[in-house]
């Protein structure tokens, strides 16, 4: 319970203030598109050269938080996701605001968020030393397993067609190997010198989802006739409140995929969202909403990334071993202070731990309170005319492509993408798991090639991949997830074959 | 006789326009180009060597810092190489070994002859390292369950042809035996393995390896000398009786590209080994567990022949 004395330092007017303009910056730093948490974290390093080293903290823990809710705004109201997080959100938090509903969507995320990141804190608090050595246990074997557990969600993700859904996971997973391959260093597909260093997630992230949006707009601009304003109704905050509260279901979910995908080091929390998502769906009886403005999806996405952001740092700032980017941004945070994240940070550095722990769980009230305040404002986006609209949206996705590497080859590559993306959708193709797939490649490839090196040098792939409690719980979970998706797709064919029919057809195999 | 006037005096005005140069250089903000990305190891020493740029007695103009990441660095370097002006307004940081083993091995835009050194800030010299309760207690007991066990030792790095890499060929080729390379995606990923238990033994930095040391065993450091701040009772592989030297240690400086007027180099090379130098400077690096080690403009030169000569030699036939 030493955490609860160091909450003083949190409530220091100067530290207060750098609290608050933290969780502000953040929120407006994430709802751009390319400006990711791990981008607005490094931003604000130089920031914090200057201040004391708990404050400086505090800056950067706020806007970690806050960053990754702020993502799921420009996800919301434009179906451009701020950041990978924020993909799930978009599915049916975007099909809402369509409905009028932007403001009660945005409310019902940021309480989500604040919800899920109170969980991750109070397990980096309470249980950081007993998953620290857990988290560290996961090797190639084990990461190879938990991307094909984001594979296996492809198929069903946002799309009516499984194979549609299939194809789309290929594409992404294909373009995900362009460039070089970051293991072995062999280029790979690279036709111009544009594509040297690969698709950046980000660019592509933006490209995919933003530009068909923008060519959509530009589309209806040109017909007055069919261009029609959608209004947002307006929205208490306390039912908004109350409402997500009682998503039990996909807050728990939600909560306990974020911990745990949050805990894995290299596991990425950017599919987080996704995989709640994704179970959220599988165990609600609303099941076919999902999609189509559910606002059981939008609690599930939100309150799994932001409950990944407490448990991110456990591996930190008990071994010092960065769990993902952003971690690994925030360790140089810390030892341009001379802190050393390690075993005994708790006992050398209690304070300015404490106090920075202590921060970020403020932080979550804070977010949540502001980014009430904002949904408000934000939702009025929505009522800017479409053309205006589209153009604001390009200015953005070309400016946030750029500015993730200063490069203008990820401008051309995600416009490019964008086009690709927008003739693909025309044929009932979906932008989400096609960018699960570039996301998720990696993933699977270096950590299958990791392993069987690591095999070969010892007892052989089978012992290596299928062996051990850790493998078989992960590729159980894989072959449960397939085999529900085969259940459920012949279930309902079923159902529609019963009804047009009027007769059973074929027993499920 | 026109043209000879004309000659003179174009020749004139290039030594006073040069002269000039030197004066009045730098009275704009001055970048440096970092391959790798933000938060990383290479960024985060850049940005703490260059923060007192402004002073008066250094360049008197703030140097900012742009990440170009990708490819292990190469996009950013093959960036520079090709793109970069030549006014002295562009710079970059170069890592040794990286960009000139890369250079052998890839077709890469930049080579050690179309750039320009100015200075080196930092070392960090690549250490080897078994998890806490490993078996080894020194190199030799690796070497020998090696000897046994021919490609049985999994060893982690950070990638392929970068200081770690290195280090790895520079080990199995001194010590005789074979030991199994597992590259990562950098070095925090590879001490995670180390670590966690999933490869039996590492390359890494030393500086992060010495953070976490009371999770590992550091056996080893491929340098000339031990590191007297941060691990003084760490043996170098020539102690050990194994000729590694420092030829894998991550060098990290200053350059510009070639065809930079010399009298800009000349004012480069004068005054950012002295900004490396600077107290507040050497305080945040060894806050940051980076160790410091400022060489100047010929020294680099002659660093980087060296390692061109070594790298041809050790990757040949890889």
């Amino acid at each position: 319970m030493e955490f609860i004395s160091y909450f003083g330092a949190v409530f220091t007017p100067f530290s207060f203030l750098i609290l608050i303009i933290g969780t502000v910056g953040g929120l407006i730093l994430g709802a751009t598109p390319g400006l990711s948490p791990t981008m607005a974290v490094a931003l604000l390093i130089p920031f914090t050269f200057q201040m004391e080293p708990a404050q400086g903290l505090i800056l950067l823990g706020a806007a970690y938080t806050s960053s990754v809710a702020g993502g799921a705004i420009s996800a919301i109201l434009l179906r451009i996701p701020g950041a990978p997080a924020n993909i799930a959100t978009a599915l049916d938090g975007y099909a809402m605001a369509q409905k009028g509903e932007a403001t009660k969507a945005l409310q019902m995320c940021f309480v989500s968020s604040a919800m899920g990141g109170v969980v991750g804190i109070l397990v980096l608090i309470f249980l950081t030393p007993v998953l620290a050595a857990w988290a560290l246990g996961f090797g190639p074997s084990h990461l190879f397993w938990v991307a094909i557990l984001g594979v296996t969600v492809i198929a069903t993700l946002d799309s009516k067609s499984v194979v549609k859904g299939l194809l789309s996971g290929c594409i992404g997973l294909w373009i995900s190997t362009i460039g070089l391959d970051s293991i072995q260093g062999v280029e790979r597909f690279i036709f111009s010198e544009h594509l040297d260093g690969g698709v950046h997630v980000i660019a592509a992230l933006i490209g995919l989802f933003a530009i068909p949006q923008v060519v959509e707009m530009l589309e209806i601009g040109r017909n007055k006739k069919i261009m029609t304003l959608i209004d947002t109704v307006k929205h208490s905050v306390v039912d908004s409140i109350l409402e997500t509260l009682g998503k039990v279901r996909a807050l728990f979910i939600g909560s306990t995929v974020g911990v745990i995908i949050g805990l894995i080091p290299g596991a990425g929390g950017q599919i987080a969202g996704i995989v709640s998502y994704d179970q959220t769906r599988k165990f609600s009886p609303n099941r076919e909403r999902f999609g189509s403005g559910e606002s059981e999806g939008v609690v599930a996405a939100e309150s799994a990334n932001n409950a990944m952001v407490g448990p991110s740092l456990v591996p930190l700032l008990t071994l010092s071993v960065p769990g993902s980017p952003t971690a690994a941004v925030l360790l140089g945070g810390l030892l341009i202070h001379g802190i050393f994240p390690g075993p005994d940070l708790f006992t050398k550095h209690a304070a300015v731990a404490w106090t920075f722990i202590d921060s970020m769980l403020v932080g979550q009230i804070l977010m949540l309170v502001f980014g009430l305040y904002i949904a408000r404002l934000a939702a009025k986006i929505i009522l800017v005319p479409p053309p205006i609209l589209a153009s604001g949206i390009l200015i953005l996705a070309v400016f946030g492509s750029y500015s993730v590497q200063h490069s203008v080859s990820d401008v051309l590559v995600m416009l490019t993408l964008g086009l690709g993306m927008y003739c693909l959708e025309k044929f009932g193709y979906t932008a989400a798991p096609l960018v699960l797939g570039i996301i998720l490649g990696p993933i699977a490839e270096s950590n299958y090639v990791q392993g069987r090196i690591i095999a070969q040098a010892g007892d052989g792939m089978v012992s290596y991949f299928l062996t051990g409690p850790l493998n078989v719980t992960l590729y159980v979970l894989c072959l449960a997830s397939v085999g529900y998706s085969i259940v459920m797709e012949v279930k309902t064919r079923r159902l529609q074959t019963a009804a047009t029919e009027n007769e059973a057809g074929e027993e499920p195999a | 006789m026109k043209r000879i006037l004309m000659t003179m005096a174009a020749a004139l005005s290039v030594a006073f326009a040069g002269d000039a140069l030197a004066q009045k250089y730098p009275d704009r903000p001055v970048s440096v180009t970092v391959a790798y990305s933000a938060g990383g190891a290479t960024d985060f020493q850049a940005r703490i060597v260059t923060m007192v740029a402004g002073n008066k007695q250094y360049l008197g103009q703030p140097i900012v810092i742009i990440n170009k990441p990708g490819a292990g660095g190469k996009v950013g370097w093959n960036h520079f190489a090709s793109k970069a002006k030549t006014d002295g307004y562009e710079l970059a940081a170069y890592n040794v070994p990286h960009f000139i083993a890369q250079s052998i091995k890839f077709k890469t835009k930049y080579n050690i002859n179309n750039l320009e050194p100015i200075a080196n800030w930092g070392a960090d010299p690549a250490v080897f390292v078994v998890g806490k309760d490993s078996p080894f207690n020194s190199v030799a007991d690796v070497v020998k369950f090696a000897k046994a066990n021919p490609g049985k030792v999994t060893v982690s790095g950070a990638g392929l042809f970068v200081g770690h890499h290195i280090a790895f060929l520079q080990i199995q080729k001194e010590t005789g035996v074979k030991l199994s390379y597992v590259p990562h995606k950098g070095g925090a990923p590879a001490l995670k393995s180390v670590i966690g238990g999933q490869v039996m033994a590492g390359v890494n930095n030393l500086s992060d390896s010495f953070r976490s040391r009371s999770n590992l065993k550091i056996l080893g450091i491929a340098d000339n000398q031990r590191d007297k701040d941060f691990l003084p009772d760490v043996p170098t592989f020539k102690e050990q009786g194994f000729n590694v030297d420092d030829s894998s240690v991550n060098f990290r400086g200053i350059m510009v590209r070639k065809g930079t007027p010399k009298e800009v180099i000349d004012v480069l090379a004068a005054k950012v080994p002295e900004m490396f130098k600077n107290a507040r400077v050497a305080k945040q690096m060894k806050n940051g567990g980076s160790p410091l080690r400022v060489l100047n403009r010929e020294q680099v030169k002659k660093m980087w022949k060296e390692r061109q000569a070594f790298l041809t030699e050790l990757l040949k036939g890889l």
